[in-house]
């Protein structure tokens, strides 16, 4: 993967700093312009992307399954809210824990494999965890799980109220965001990007490779888990949709779109794939084509992303 | 009797899973990609054999020979077009550039001709059947079974035993020491994929008197099949084969003994296979 690296051109950057202010600034005045829900939304994918790149654009594993924490959180979160009355913390965690576990179960078998076949033992086991979800009683199958109740944060904050929640998304997104940021920054980071770079010498240099991979598998499925189990309480629903193979498609698209392997592309790609599918809604099953050719625009002309490009033409880390 | 007819069904699924597997593997070891829009030709080779007989009235046998030529001319223009600026890159790219053609084609499909499925007739030389005494057996599927088991063994014979078979192989193998002999590489890595879609769309063809016609045929069943390559590995095309009906086989059984397993047996044997034999049944340890 080394044509996606930006370049580390100086010991001291301060554009990620900048950027992340300008991020926050964006996400403080957003709602005055931009319909909350849909803001909120899209930060959820923002998130879930983030988790996907820590694996692909750090470590060089391209999941093609991980709808399988998203969804499956989200119905965790979704059903332990509804049918056992969580607070909503509660619920989110239900649902980080369940990701988390099954990531560290699915985790454990794909990285067994490398390359090409992993993408495909990721794809496998998040096909096999939506045919359970298809079948299991709790579910609700086609409905899914509707009107989940949004709750009172920590008995103290009614999430009903939009303002309330939008914060809430914010700060669990920003959370998330850094969490990843200090990950890949870390000296831990550093051995991930040893063996995106080169297993076999990271290999031979004593690091225990593939335990690495695990604990960044496993935090990307937790994270990919909180953006699920978020986006449940926040859209009060869970359904198939979640847990199903186009979302694992659509994550990577948003990544892609935005940068692999930078730092703010992935929020970026989210919110222009989350843009796109409200825009094109009328259109209905051209969006599945749409994104298609974006798929292979992306591909073929600029694979960078949207922040990798410009990161490249500024000359800067982004 | 339930067992021999699941055991039939699980031989049908079977032949669909080794053509599959034998095509991505054909096509990963000349162009190092997986072959995501795999599924999506699949369904291409269907809808092409129903538009024959709709528009022009061309019958099933006609559709096995051009079904498979049309939707490998079409493979060819996407390789020429697209894939090859892909081959120095990281494999990676390959399958997202696929997965977004998989997306178009079925999309576009979709768009045309609905969800439903559409029913394609059975030729009438293979209706009815025969009566075995402990099991009924149609004549269309036993034809499926044999004539797709005459397709894996012919390719395997080309590519293990002729010399235009050792040709692709040491291309597999080198292809700069091949090109230096004064071979078209190139040129046989475009044909390999037609190739290797050609098979995908045969497979269709088959499949489109068993199951309906629909745009989200192939979508579900590449996914298995991806299973499939990795209980296999993609090393080896006898490996493909044996493992495609074996899971089939299994598959089958698996609908009379544990009905509510039926579906994710192959995930689960997945998952066994690679605590047991990382590198697949038929693989060699990358």
């Amino acid at each position: 993967m080394t044509d996606l690296t930006v370049a580390n051109r100086s010991q001291t950057s301060y554009s990620e700093p900048i950027a992340f202010l300008v991020m926050v600034g964006f996400l403080a005045v957003a709602p005055a312009f931009i319909y909350p829900v849909f803001l909120m939304k899209a930060l959820c994918f923002a998130l879930f992307a983030c988790a996907f790149n820590l694996l692909i654009g750090y470590v060089g594993l391209l999941s093609f399954g991980h709808a399988l924490y998203f969804g499956w959180a989200s119905y965790l979160t979704a059903y332990s809210a509804k049918a056992w009355g969580f607070p909503p913390e509660l619920a989110i965690f239900t649902g980080v824990a369940t990701a988390a576990l099954f990531g560290l179960i699915a985790g454990s078998l794909a990285i067994r494999r490398q390359g090409i076949y992993f993408a495909m033992i990721t794809l496998a086991f998040a096909q096999m965890m939506f045919l359970v979800a298809v079948r299991a009683p709790f579910t609700g199958g086609e409905d899914g799980i509707q009107a989940v109740p949004r709750g009172t944060l920590f008995g103290l904050v009614n999430l009903n109220d939009q303002t309330n929640m939008y914060i809430t998304v914010v700060v669990i997104f920003l959370a998330g965001f850094l969490l990843i940021y200090r990950v890949i920054n870390s000296p831990f980071g550093e051995v991930l990007k040893a063996i995106r770079e080169n297993e076999a010498r990271a290999i031979s240099l004593g690091y225990k490779t593939e335990r690495y991979k695990l604990v960044a598998f496993v935090l990307s499925a937790a994270l990919a888990g909180l953006a699920g189990g978020t986006k449940a309480i926040v859209l009060q629903i869970a359904s198939l949709t979640d847990v199903n193979w186009p979302m694992s498609g659509e994550v990577v698209l948003m990544a892609l779109v935005g940068g692999l392997g930078t730092v703010f592309g992935p929020v970026v790609g989210a919110f222009v794939i989350i843009a796109m599918q409200n825009y094109l809604a009328q259109v209905g099953q051209w969006v599945t084509v749409i994104q298609g050719v974006v798929f292979v625009a992306c591909v073929l002309l600029f694979r960078r992303g949207i922040i990798g490009e410009l990161a490249n033409l500024l000359r800067i880390r982004l | 009797m339930a067992l021999f007819s699941q055991l039939l069904i699980g031989l049908i699924n079977g032949s669909f899973y080794a053509l599959l597997s034998l095509g991505l593997a054909v096509i990963f070891g000349m162009l190092n990609i997986i072959n995501f829009t795999h599924g999506a030709q699949y369904m291409m080779g269907a809808f092409v054999a129903y538009l024959l007989l709709q528009h022009i009235g061309l019958n099933y046998w006609m559709a096995l020979i051009f079904a498979p030529i049309i939707v490998g001319a079409i493979g060819i223009a996407m390789e020429r077009l697209f894939l090859q600026w892909l081959y120095k890159l990281d494999h990676l790219y390959g399958l997202l550039l696929t997965f977004g053609f998989a997306l178009i084609i079925e999309g576009l499909f979709r768009n045309q001709f609905g969800s439903s499925g559409l029913p394609y007739q059975m030729p009438e030389q293979l209706t009815g059947g025969q009566n075995l005494g402990f099991m009924f057996l149609p004549n269309y599927r036993a034809w499926v079974i044999v004539f797709s088991l005459v397709i894996c063994l012919g390719t395997w014979f080309i590519i293990e035993r002729t010399k235009l078979g050792s040709y692709l192989r040491a291309a597999t193998e080198n292809p700069a020491l091949v090109s230096a002999f004064g071979i078209n590489v190139p040129r046989m890595i475009t044909l390999t994929y037609g190739f290797g879609v050609a098979l995908a769309a045969l497979a269709g063809v088959m499949a489109a008197p068993i199951y309906n016609v629909s745009p989200q045929m192939g979508a579900e069943l590449i996914i298995v099949v991806f299973a499939v390559v990795v209980i296999g590995g993609m090393g080896s095309i006898m490996g493909a084969i044996v493992t495609g009906f074996g899971l089939g086989v299994i598959e089958g059984l698996t609908k009379v003994f544990l009905p509510e397993w039926s579906n994710t047996v192959i995930f689960i044997i997945m998952a066994i296979v690679l605590l047991i034999r990382p590198a697949g049944l038929f693989g060699r340890r990358a």
